[in-house]
């Protein structure tokens, strides 16, 4: 695009601006504003079914206040658990950890960061955005249906998911879901399609690939992995809406649903696995690579030193994202897949360990012998690093076929995606809205407040889910109502069980309130915040280079010239700690 | 409603304190002039102490929760290959455990050594291909032996079953398990869900292969289209009254039964008695699944509706029960639920098979007991005379006649609900 295009500023009325605007930043800020509204819905669900685990078949005045005939006399509804645990897990994934992060920052970091006037299309990229909208509105409506929202899980496994007469959720609400998913599904494509173009098409002069901060490799890549696979899942979608409306079945053989006996035959409900978690484990690094890549600059900053194995850190990012796509059969070791193909799961899985503890090691190795600010965006991200590491090990239990025979479905699983998947990339979230808040709003976040949000959070994440590992050990399956099985047959693990269920569920709600905090500091701060300087975390990459007042185009004048990569941070022979990616290179000085 | 209004109130005066003491905070900082994003040295310095605090809380929680939860509590493993699961566990778990403290240890510790210090500058160290290959080989050859270990014992455990193994068919359905033992000659009968029937006289809900089980869900089928027929007549002839909706939704569902009897008829003709024989000694029960120490057992699961999964916890095994299909999965149980019971000193203590995929409303109440006993035991238990199980083919005593069946004869349609009789 030319420089010369927004030249003219464009006088803009409050509807271009705010509401179908298609500028990238306040694009980005419309998807943060709404992933924090949908994290918030999300969170209280938790907290009622994690108040039914902890204290199941009390009455209680919370859930009858917020539930009303779903929780008849204060006891939570069975259907209505299953609908909170599966809105609750469609909400977090999709709607917060892929909408959220990955449209919030893509948008905002991509153009910032490689010197571009703005996405390489506005237009698709604001209808992106209402799309995402859409089926939000449309995901929060399905809580409202009579017959209850989609319970059947968040994989949706047919033919539970199909039909009616198995549960009750699987009527309008699932009907809702689909709906939803498709349309949001188009808005991530929209998004992936803009980022991949602006990233090959509109980097400044002298911004080679090998020059990209981190940040825009992994949105980069993130963006291929939607579109690779996202399309999968629409398929699985829609052949499951004709499974439901046109009596096709492509997931049905020989079943007989409540009374009724189906004539559908020769499909198979494992095809529906094969094509959801084609997309499923994708979607796990669609989540984190984000994360993983806001830390990268996150803690080179605050450390005051260049991320240790650049190109190392490239490279295992695009392995993540390549072997990503041969894993996905570790989700199905037990639905009686060929033991062989099982065998080749678990290697090809298992193979994913290895760039992710090089990049576990590399960050590690950035803060030796660093300068480290705790700034809250600093703290987030060794957070993170810490719940990659927790998380990430036992997922090589669970990789193993042999292993996860007698913890597949348990809460071991639960634990384990929501430390590495769950808590790392709400820890990225966290850490990139802090870090790059005055970029949005030109205003700063109170540090202090931000510095008590992060310990609360951090004690209370791990308070939730490490005791969760021991849960799923013990044997208790997820999705489970209550454990009172447990008490007539071993009476040592469900004594286990709800202890530590009661644990979860008080930390659970101890963490939901600490977020109380990030609320107040991020809307406080938008209007009463102190006013943001160009560049207050003295950064070398370009977004730091744009003034604080948003302008269309993101630079008033020329576009800048880029002349060395964007860690040159306590280079020697330099005289500040940091070295700007616009400031060329010294007589002698080599690059990177 | 009391309390939720205090908590209302309470969480409402917290979220203005907070805005309050914000307000209060900028006003200070703002006089004496400091950035948000100078974070001072004594600020900083207590972030970086607080992570070796959470540190030495978070590995102290992590191993007083091992001594009081992590052994003992899922007890030790009573089938032959769970022995090696577990023995495969603590290799692993020694991997796990290392990994995970070492490198946490060193976040937390470089977190806290490295903080700001006024004077110190960073060391500007980009990059080193030797450590970075260090940390590449060594995570790799540490898998290596886990994907081998791992992948010796998974080809162990899913590999065919030996010949003397028990078969046993174990049925899903919302919400409770069946379990079909295959009697003196270990061969399952065939089953087929189309003549899976409650029909009073003589049930078959497992949809068993027998001549006696075909007539009898025929018989049933052609008693429910005639039914439905008179109904539909009935209205024709204005003595009955049926929403248009309902009317159209009789009609299909009375061919829809047409064609399932037809398929029936089909299955009647292509299976001789050399296959419906193969049921004759089966038989089912839905109270418990009676398993005989030391023996091998092969099972074979199925499900009705939707996928559930069958989830032995202390046999360590577990495999889905998906819908149109049979799954399998080996195993052979060790200690009785006499020795458990000593093991765990819990004279309460039951083997368990439980649901463990999502599967509608009673989910967590799906479940089957499991007992382990001695071949005397079990076959005590199993005798007919005891009422525990039912046989598949009623003794002769018992037989139900096959009733009359007459297959319909397929005319020209041009009759109006489903050219029928």
């Amino acid at each position: 695009m030319a420089a010369t295009a927004h030249d003219h500023h464009v006088k803009e009325s409050f509807i271009t601006k705010y509401l179908f605007s298609q500028d990238h930043k306040m694009i980005a800020k419309q998807f943060l504003v709404t992933a924090i509204f949908m994290a918030i819905v999300a969170v209280m669900l938790s907290i009622f079914f994690r108040i039914q685990l902890a204290w199941p078949g009390e009455s209680n005045s919370t859930l009858a206040f917020f539930l009303g005939d779903w929780a008849p006399d204060g006891v939570l509804d069975r259907s209505m658990y299953l609908g909170l645990v599966t809105i609750h897990g469609t909400i977090m994934v999709f709607f917060v950890l892929t909408g959220g992060l990955s449209g919030t920052f893509s948008n905002l970091l991509i153009p910032l960061q490689l010197g571009a006037r703005d996405m390489a299309s506005g237009l698709l990229n604001m209808i992106s955005y209402w799309l995402f909208f859409l089926s939000s509105v449309i995901m929060l409506a399905s809580l409202f249906v009579e017959t209850g929202p989609a319970a059947a899980g968040w994989t949706v496994y047919p033919p539970l998911s199909v039909y009616e007469q198995t549960m009750p959720g699987s009527g309008m609400g699932m009907t809702l879901w689909l709906t939803s998913m498709t349309i949001f599904i188009a808005s991530s494509l929209l998004g992936s399609l803009n980022y991949v173009v602006t990233v090959l098409n509109l980097r400044t002069k002298g911004m080679k690939m090998t020059r990209m901060p981190l940040t825009i490799w992994a949105f980069f890549i993130t963006a291929v992995l939607g579109i690779l696979s996202f399309p999968v899942l629409v398929s699985a979608v829609v052949l499951m809406l004709m499974d439901r409306t046109l009596g096709t079945s492509f997931y049905i053989n020989d079943a007989i649903v409540g009374t009724e006996i189906l004539e559908q035959s020769g499909g198979s409900p494992i095809l529906y696995e094969h094509l959801f978690w084609f997309l499923g484990h994708p979607e796990v690094y669609i989540v984190l690579l984000p994360a993983l890549g806001l830390t990268s600059e996150i803690v080179s900053t605050n450390s005051r030193k260049p991320i240790f194995g650049y190109r190392a850190m490239i490279g295992s990012i695009l392995a993540i994202g390549f072997l990503s796509f041969i894993v996905w059969g570790h989700h199905m070791f037990l639905t009686g897949m060929n033991p062989f193909l099982g065998g080749v799961f678990v290697f090809t899985t298992l193979l994913i360990a290895i760039p992710s503890a090089v990049k576990v090691f590399n960050y590690i190795t950035t803060l030796w012998k660093g300068s480290i600010r705790y700034t809250p965006a600093m703290l987030f991200s060794i957070g993170l690093v810490s719940s990659f590491i927790t998380g990430g090990i036992t997922g090589i239990i669970l990789a193993d076929s042999t292993l996860d025979i007698p913890v597949h479905d348990t809460y071991f699983v639960v634990a384990h995606f929501h430390v590495v998947m769950g808590l790392s990339a709400i820890f990225g979230l966290f850490a990139g809205v802090y870090h790059w808040f005055p970029k949005m709003y030109g205003k700063m976040m109170n540090t202090k407040l931000g510095q008590t949000h992060f310990w609360l959070t951090f004690v209370s994440a791990y308070g939730v889910f490490f005791p969760m590992h021991f849960v799923g050990i013990g044997g208790a399956p997820r999705r489970y109502y209550d454990y009172s099985v447990y008490e007539g047959f071993d009476g040592n693990q469900f004594e286990m069980i709800m202890d530590l269920n009661v644990v979860i569920s008080i930390f659970a709600i101890v963490a939901g309130f600490a977020q109380i905090l990030f609320l107040i500091n991020f809307f406080w701060s938008i209007w009463n915040g102190q006013k943001a300087t160009e560049n207050p975390w003295r950064a070398n990459s370009l977004e730091w280079t744009t003034p604080v007042e948003h302008v269309h185009g993101n630079w008033p004048g020329e576009l800048p010239e880029v002349h060395r990569w964007p860690y040159d941070y306590s280079k020697p022979g330099m005289d500040e700690d940091y070295v700007p990616q616009i400031v060329p290179l010294k007589e002698g000085e080599e690059d990177h | 409603m009391g309390s939720k209004v205090i908590i209302l109130i309470v969480i409402i005066l917290a979220i203005v304190a907070v805005a309050q003491l914000l307000k209060m905070y900028d006003a200070i900082v703002a006089v004496r002039g400091k950035r948000e994003e100078d974070v001072d040295l004594k600020t900083n310095n207590l972030n970086a102490t607080l992570f070796i605090v959470f540190m030495v809380v978070f590995f102290g929680s992590f191993f007083y929760l091992i001594s009081e939860y992590g052994r003992g509590r899922m007890p030790i493993a009573a089938s032959e290959h769970g022995v090696e699961i577990d023995w495969l566990y603590g290799i692993n778990w020694v991997i796990v455990f290392t990994v995970y403290l070492l490198t946490n240890a060193l976040l937390f510790i470089f977190a806290f050594r490295y903080r700001y210090k006024p004077g110190v500058k960073a060391f500007y160290y980009p990059h080193n291909n030797k450590l970075e290959m260090i940390w590449t080989v060594i995570p790799a050859a540490a898998l290596a032996v886990i994907i081998i270990l791992g992948l010796m014992t998974w080809n162990n455990i899913m590999g065919k079953a030996s010949d003397d193994a028990v078969v046993v068919e174990i049925y899903a359905k919302q919400f409770d398990f069946t379990a079909r033992y295959s009697g003196d000659d270990n061969k399952l009968g065939y089953s087929d869900y189309k003549l899976i029937s409650n029909y009073a006289d003589n049930s078959n809900p497992l949809g068993v292969v027998t001549q006696n089980n075909m007539d009898w869900r025929i018989f049933e089928i052609q008693q429910g289209i005639l039914e439905a027929d008179s109904l539909l007549k009935a209205v024709d002839e204005g003595k009955a009254i049926l929403s248009k909706a309902n009317y159209l939704k009789r009609v299909k569902e009375s061919e829809k039964m047409a064609r399932i009897e037809t398929r029936i008829w089909n299955m009647k003709e292509r299976f001789g008695d050399s296959v419906t024989v193969l049921a004759n000694d089966d038989f089912y029960t839905k109270t418990q699944l009676f398993l005989v120490e030391d023996q091998e057992y092969s099972f074979v699961f199925r499900s009705q509706d939707v996928i559930h999964s069958a989830y032995f916890p202390h046999f360590r095994a577990q495999m889905n029960c998906v819908p149109g299909q049979r799954t399998t999965f080996k195993f052979k149980p060790t200690m009785t639920t006499a020795e458990m019971r000593k093991e765990t000193n819990n004279p309460e203590f039951n083997y368990i098979l439980l649901c463990n995929k999502i599967c509608g409303k009673s989910h967590s109440m799906m479940n089957m007991p499991v007992y382990v006993g001695t071949q005397e035991e079990f076959d005590a238990w199993s005798d007919l005379e005891a009422g525990n199980v039912k046989p598949i083919v009623a003794a002769d005593s018992l037989l139900v006649a096959a009733p009359h069946i007459v297959k319909p004869v397929v005319e020209e349609s041009t009759n109006d609900h489903g050219g029928h009789h």
